[in-house]
């Protein structure tokens, strides 16, 4: 995983809540086996819509989304994170980020920045009146920046520290693998396994 | 040290933790099962692939095949399973054919479409007996809550994790919040599971849950089968929790004892002692608590594109203009406009194309015989198609033996094969723009059944009468209907 310090880039305001993953990828789009190819389904129902703000010029190219609340509802698709980036955003800001979309996020190095409503809102005035504003994202300070407002985010110290470091979660945890080995003999032996039984 | 009991959800965690995290690392928690299937799961195995790495433990995972499979094959007798060229589009066949792969190359146990174990994985791991009290169960797929109808901790996630888990048995988590969901009193007759949970999530809403495990207790929930207990657990995630639990008790036992993966012998009377000191202690502590009066509860359907967005199948479509919380009232409105609904029209009289009896929620074999029930001796209404997609080979099978299928073919429903079917939009199995369902699954999200598809959540019991009256209807309108 690349390491993220910081990140400036286009601002996009999505005045919506409850962004559930069905509407960030429609299930269809969930067919590849690779991890990328995804930018094609991103909001795939709601870019027909010519109104849609990824549909404007000045958004086009964005790669910072500020979103309603409960942004990453529904299912467990880390499809929804690779659409995200595939498409070029590197981080998402929302006051609420459903559990699973949060932690597919901070496998794949896309910033999840939870903020306050307020300044959620402060920031879709800014981008709204002055489209193509750039964000800044900076995961050392936990700032937002747009222009002259800055906001403090919240993001867990695990997850930052292994994004600035760009570290693999596998490989961190291989190195407990003695306290995995131990773990495995104290286990009851009622425990079952998945090898086929003779009745099954 | 405090002197406080431990929940149930404390006790599992604790009983897995390999590794406790020192405040800035999360603890390492071990994995008892492991679901797998096609969608989640090729881009962990190429990761394992470029990085040189097993499967940890292939003994402790089993895959199968019910995302993105029709449920219309026909299986040639002399074969055990069904032809890969059933799967006309040609990117799904791939993504099909890798998990054959992938499963061959890693040693991984797959039931592939057709076998007499195929199902959704939600279905196959309880029915196998794989399913237990106080184990750790995970799958890439966020109805994995399931599971915690068994008294178990199981949570969905995402494809990083899914690599994590092959090659490691573990995942690097922080402890979960807890909510005990307090459903007091009875259900009355024809109010179900379905409505248990529908409920719930309308009250305390999508995000609610957020951050906690749900661990629903009482009363009612005590008197549920283990199946309409799975129904309960498995929208857990609707409600925005990772996960949800039910206390393991007789029933559980009694579900569980013979099954093929269950535990024999002594090991049988170990696991039983160990499972019931599994219960919340007396004197623990949840960190928040709802109730909710199963006295209280008629059927409940949706009316909205999120599973908070419900109500009694009494009520109208509301008003968004009498909603006070500004979010709320876009988020109402712009779901109505979705739906093509207006409101103060009662649910009662919403027409709808087709009727869903299925999915992980509701395709286990008592879901098939509540509906059966209620169909028998009527038709399908005019101009509405019924299908009904059994949730594995095995219920599939179960419910042949029993003669459900003719019930529901004599109705003029369609019978299907095993499979996640029109329950997410992936398989041929969707909804054309504009069509509405009754659908037995657990989201109605914009899309969600296919482009423009509306749909209304409903129990099996309310999905088998809205087929005969063609209008979202419970079985007591059948009643009602007999008497002119």
């Amino acid at each position: 995983m690349e390491p993220f310090t910081q990140h400036t880039g286009v601002g996009v305001p999505l005045r919506r809540s409850n962004v559930d993953t069905d509407q960030i990828i429609p299930a269809v789009y969930l067919k590849r086996v690779t991890r990328t190819g995804f930018e094609d389904g991103l909001f795939a129902a709601w870019r027909g819509d010519e109104t849609f703000v990824l549909n404007h010029d000045a958004f086009r190219t964005g790669s910072v989304l500020v979103a309603g609340p409960d942004f990453g509802t529904g299912s467990s698709r880390e499809h929804a994170v690779w659409a995200l980036m595939n498409y070029g955003f590197r981080a998402v800001i929302s006051s609420r980020f459903a559990d699973i979309f949060r932690g597919n996020s901070g496998k794949q190095g896309l910033l999840a920045a939870e903020c306050e409503q307020s300044d959620v809102e402060q920031l879709w005035k800014i981008l709204e009146n002055d489209p193509g504003t750039e964000v800044t994202v900076d995961l050392r300070e936990k700032t937002v920046t747009a222009k002259d407002f800055t906001a403090s985010f919240r993001i867990d110290d695990y997850t930052r520290w292994r994004l600035l470091e760009g570290l693999d979660d596998i490989a961190l945890t291989l190195r407990y693998a003695d306290d995995i080995d131990a773990f495995e003999r104290s286990r009851p032996s009622y425990k079952p396994t998945t090898t086929p039984v003779a009745s099954a | 040290m405090t002197s406080t009991g431990r929940t149930l959800a404390e006790k599992v965690w604790d009983a897995h933790v390999v590794r406790r995290g020192d405040g800035a690392e999360p603890d390492v928690l071990y994995i008892d099962l492991h679901l797998v299937h096609e969608v989640t799961s090729p881009q962990a195995f190429d990761g394992l692939r470029l990085a040189g790495r097993p499967v940890r433990r292939p003994d402790l995972t089993i895959a199968t095949e019910d995302h993105n499979v029709p449920t219309t094959w026909t299986l040639d007798p002399s074969r055990k399973t069904a032809d890969i060229e059933a799967i006309e589009d040609p990117v799904s066949r791939t993504q099909v054919s890798t998990l054959r792969t992938n499963c061959e190359e890693f040693g991984v146990r797959l039931h592939p479409m057709g076998d007499a174990e195929q199902g959704i994985v939600h279905v196959i791991g309880p029915q196998l007996g794989l399913t237990q009290p106080g184990m750790t169960v995970v799958c890439g797929d966020s109805h994995t809550s399931t599971h915690g109808a068994f008294g178990a901790m199981a949570f969905g996630i995402g494809t990083s994790e899914v690599e994590h888990v092959l090659a490691t048995q573990t995942l690097p988590l922080r402890p979960f919040k807890t909510m005990a969901v307090n459903v007091t009193g009875k259900l009355r007759p024809g109010v179900t599971a379905k409505d248990i949970i529908l409920a719930v999530i309308a009250k305390i809403g999508t995000g609610g849950g957020q951050g906690y495990v749900l661990e629903y207790r009482g009363e009612a929930i005590e008197s549920l089968s283990m199946e309409a207990r799975m129904t309960v657990c498995n929208m857990s995630i609707e409600a925005g929790a990772r996960a949800g639990m039910i206390a393991p008790d007789e029933t559980t036992f009694e579900y569980l004892k013979g099954r093929p993966h269950a535990p024999q012998g002594a090991d049988w009377d170990d696991a039983v002692a160990a499972w019931r000191a599994l219960g919340t202690d007396d004197d623990a502590e949840f960190d928040t608590e709802v109730e909710i009066n199963a006295d209280e509860l008629t059927p409940f359907v949706t009316w909205g594109t999120n599973p908070g967005q419900g109500l009694p199948l009494g009520a109208s479509v509301p008003d968004p203009e009498q909603i006070a919380d500004e979010t709320a009232r876009y988020s109402a409105e712009k779901a109505l406009a979705y739906m093509g609904l207006t409101p103060g029209t009662p649910l009662r009289e919403i027409a709808v194309d087709t009727v869903f009896l299925g999915s992980c929620t509701n395709g286990r074999i008592e879901d098939l015989r509540a509906a059966a029930e209620v169909l028998a001796g009527h038709k399908v209404a005019d101009g509405v198609r019924m299908l009904v997609v059994p949730g594995s080979m095995r219920v599939r099978q179960l419910a042949e033996d029993e003669g459900l299928d003719k019930v529901f073919l004599d109705a003029g429903a369609e019978w299907r094969q095993a499979g996640c079917s029109m329950c997410l939009g992936m398989n041929p199995d969707q909804l054309t723009p504009g069509e509405r369902s009754a659908s037995t699954s657990n989201r109605n999200f914009e899309g969600r059944q296919g482009k423009g598809g509306r749909t209304h959540l409903v129990s099996p019991l309310v999905a088998a009468a809205t087929a005969v009256r063609g209008t979202l209807s419970s079985p007591e309108d059948l009643l009602a209907g007999s008497d002119h």
